[in-house]
């Protein structure tokens, strides 16, 4: 038996930025994010209401990139709930099979619900990892661009 | 949009509370009427019981939508259910594998999922919170895994619940399975046994 | 008479000790490290995740280490593997169509959007051994361009669409369940989910020569390679805490998209018709050969006769996994005495008839 997750058409701007955030902080490569977390001068005491896990997703395609959904094949992912002193919960839902990576991104999920945190994390934290992803996918789309194919005619005749 | 609706912790030992669960059913499932129970060791959210909290915990997925009866379709409960168990919520009780309802509100059997021929498990096993189970008499249980005859109380079940339930025995292999539910209590009935009522003379 | 025979304790550890220490090799040599397989046989690690349906390169790389380089047996390891782990959820269906490429090229048209990009490929070396690489200690430099490629280049088939000459893949409603065979037995006739996932961790030797055959006729249906493409996406997960979907990762994945002739039918107009692959990570070959068999299986769906090998949809699914077929091939070094022994038992019995026979009969031989 399978089960769906209707995505909301509409989802609030609060919730947009949230999404934005959390995938930073999933497809940050985690030395950078352990280091940038460092450097941070003050951070919250949080709880782990659900201990770092580690489990699978079972991701989909679609039959000819736009039609009827089909199960590819799994892939490993880490998740982990944290809760700060002041009621927020955090999530991490991390690719792969690091543990501390899943609850760093819990944690700092948790901390930019607080608005009082948010500008301050974004500046030093989010904005950074969001720019070195940025980077290293502009520096394997432009080896990819070093071998588009330039065609040029051969005039026959004159 | 900081989230504070607080979820309420699951087992306190989460590995060896999930195969207390797991072994609580699967003993109750083996032998029909015989009460058993298991808890989560915390207390679950208004108006999950103590074993009901447990079997989901034990047993509901990602892969087991659940059925909840509007009595139990409040936020604390359905944000636990999500949390800690990640299933789906869904409307349908006929595309449920597990449901949870009160005895006075359990809708007709044949609204769940019964299965097929083919797939008989594919059937909904339905959680029935009730007023109270003892072994004092009531109900006549037989069939597989009671030696003769078995002797259960259950308060709190809706009128017509036990010609129902011969209705359900009737389509075996198909049919539903009940998990009764009072506190920390569990009795289980799976499709197979029959059950007497008391004669009204 | 059964007679139960135990014993061979010691020499099967004995067995696991000599593999282990010939694993190793020459400890004069250094040892392999994961990294080193993950950077240096990265194709070893993608088909050992296509195949072992996990990804996960550090957990494939250690797969291929364990199996001392035998990639079926290292998919066997990941498959069981992960058995061990619970299943979070479903994620969305990737987006192809927004993919960070890194290769794409078509053979249907020349100038398309995008252009063609080689990326990295075997197709243009000669295929000489290259004893530079014998030698060791290579930092080969790749170039980089100016501007990176247009993440949201067009797919042909898409292209295609505008003019309405290929057949549109349109998604079906989102309550439609979706077939998983790692939690439901195939049920036939399947349905094309049912065969994309098991084509997608199918072996790709038996895909290939399945492949293969529809070109040279067994069910051919002419195709083209509309496009390939290699890249990452993002993989979005709605967590029923959260309610809402979150990327968790990004994954590199080869699409193949082949489009073939279809001379139409009483409810169709003539026009191109289609077959999918899609693997994890780079493996091109594997993609091809999954578009070409998806397309033959498709012949029912087109009104073409089920003649061939690659359109038989139950032989193809039920012999595409190589750890079953591994398996079963393989059971048969498990000991079989006493099956034999009453084989041997029939044969004696049958010869004595057959020799008693001759004699009350001869053959008369030509020679005599």
């Amino acid at each position: 038996m399978s089960n769906e997750h209707p995505v909301p058409s509409e989802q609030t701007a609060e919730q947009q930025s949230r999404r934005r955030w959390m995938s930073v902080l999933s497809k940050a490569d985690f030395p950078d994010l352990d280091a940038l977390w460092g450097n941070l001068p003050s951070k919250p005491a949080w709880t782990v209401v659900r201990p770092p896990e580690i489990g699978m997703v079972m991701v989909r395609g679609r039959a000819g990139g736009s039609g009827g959904r089909f199960n590819l094949g799994e892939m490993t992912v880490t998740r982990c709930a944290v809760q700060l002193d002041d009621g927020a919960l955090g999530f991490g839902y991390v690719m792969g099979r690091n543990k501390p990576h899943a609850e760093l991104a819990a944690v700092v999920d948790a901390m930019m619900q607080t608005p009082s945190r948010r500008d301050t994390l974004e500046r030093v934290l989010i904005a950074p990892l969001s720019l070195r992803h940025d980077a290293r996918t502009d520096q394997r789309g432009r080896k990819a661009a070093s071998t588009k194919v330039e065609f040029f005619t051969v005039v026959r005749g004159s | 949009m900081t989230q504070t609706v607080g979820i309420r912790p699951g087992f306190s030992d989460p590995v060896m509370g999930a195969q207390r669960s797991f072994r609580a059913v699967l003993d109750a499932m083996s032998r029909p009427g015989v009460i058993r129970s298991t808890s989560t060791g915390n207390p679950p959210p208004v108006p999950l019981s103590e074993a009901t909290a447990a079997i989901c915990l034990g047993l509901v997925d990602h892969d087991t939508p659940l059925w909840l009866a509007p009595a139990f379709d409040r936020p604390e409960v359905t944000a636990f259910l999500r949390f800690h168990c990640g299933c789906a919520i869904i409307d349908r009780p006929a595309d449920a594998a597990f449901a949870i309802t009160t005895g006075a509100d359990l809708p007709p059997l044949g609204d769940f999922a019964l299965g097929d021929d083919a797939y008989p498990e594919h059937s909904t096993t339905v959680i029935v919170q009730v007023d109270g189970l003892g072994t004092d008499g009531g109900l006549t249980l037989s069939g597989p895994g009671i030696e003769t005859t078995h002797r259960l109380t259950v308060e709190g079940v809706r009128a017509g619940l036990w010609d129902d339930w011969a209705a359900n025995r009737e389509l075996f292999p198909r049919g539903v399975d009940l998990i009764l539910v009072h506190g920390a209590k569990l009795a289980a009935l799976p499709r197979t046994v029959a059950v007497d009522t008391p004669k009204e003379d | 008479m059964y007679v139960a025979v135990k014993g061979g304790e010691q020499a099967i550890e004995n067995s696991q000790k000599l593999l282990a220490e010939e694993r190793r090799g020459d400890t004069g040599v250094p040892e392999l490290s994961l990294d080193q397989i993950r950077e240096q046989m990265a194709l070893a690690v993608d088909r050992v995740m296509t195949e072992g349906s996990l990804y996960d390169p550090e957990l494939a790389a250690l797969a291929i280490k364990q199996a001392c380089g035998d990639l079926q047996e290292a998919i066997f390891l990941l498959r069981a593997y992960r058995t061990t782990l619970p299943r979070f959820g479903v994620s969305e269906p990737i987006d192809t169509g927004h993919m960070a490429i890194r290769r794409r090229i078509s053979a249907t048209y020349k100038d398309l959007p995008g252009g063609q990009v080689l990326g990295p490929s075997f197709d243009y070396t000669h295929r000489l051994l290259d004893f530079a690489l014998a030698a060791g200690d290579t930092r080969p430099v790749a170039d980089i361009a100016e501007q990176a490629v247009d993440s949201g280049m067009p797919r042909v088939t898409d292209i295609l669409n505008h003019e309405g000459l290929v057949e549109v893949e349109e998604p079906e409603s989102d309550d439609t369940p979706v077939f998983d065979l790692t939690r439901e037995s195939p049920r036939y006739p399947a349905d094309r989910p049912a065969r994309l996932q098991n084509l997608a961790r199918g072996d790709e030797g038996f895909l290939l020569a399945l492949g293969y055959s529809t070109q040279r006729g067994f069910g051919n249906n002419h195709p083209f390679a509309g496009e390939i493409r290699l890249g990452e996406v993002a993989v979005e997960f709605a967590p029923e805490e959260l309610g809402f979907p979150i990327e968790i990762g990004e994954i590199t994945v080869t699409e193949c998209q082949m489009i073939n002739q279809f001379k139409g039918s009483a409810s169709q107009p003539p026009q191109f018709t289609r077959g999918y692959g899609l693997t994890f990570g780079h493996c091109e070959r594997k993609a091809m050969s999954m578009a070409l068999v998806d397309r033959a299986l498709r012949a029912e769906e087109f009104g073409e006769p089920v003649e061939a090998p690659a359109q038989d949809e139950e032989f193809v699914m039920a012999h595409s996994d190589n750890v079953e077929a591994s398996g079963f091939v393989q059971h048969l070094k498990l000991p079989h005495y006493v099956d034999f022994q009453a084989e041997l038992v029939t044969v004696r019995a049958l010869r004595k008839q057959a020799f008693a026979a001759a004699e009350v009969n001869p053959v008369s031989d030509a020679a005599e």
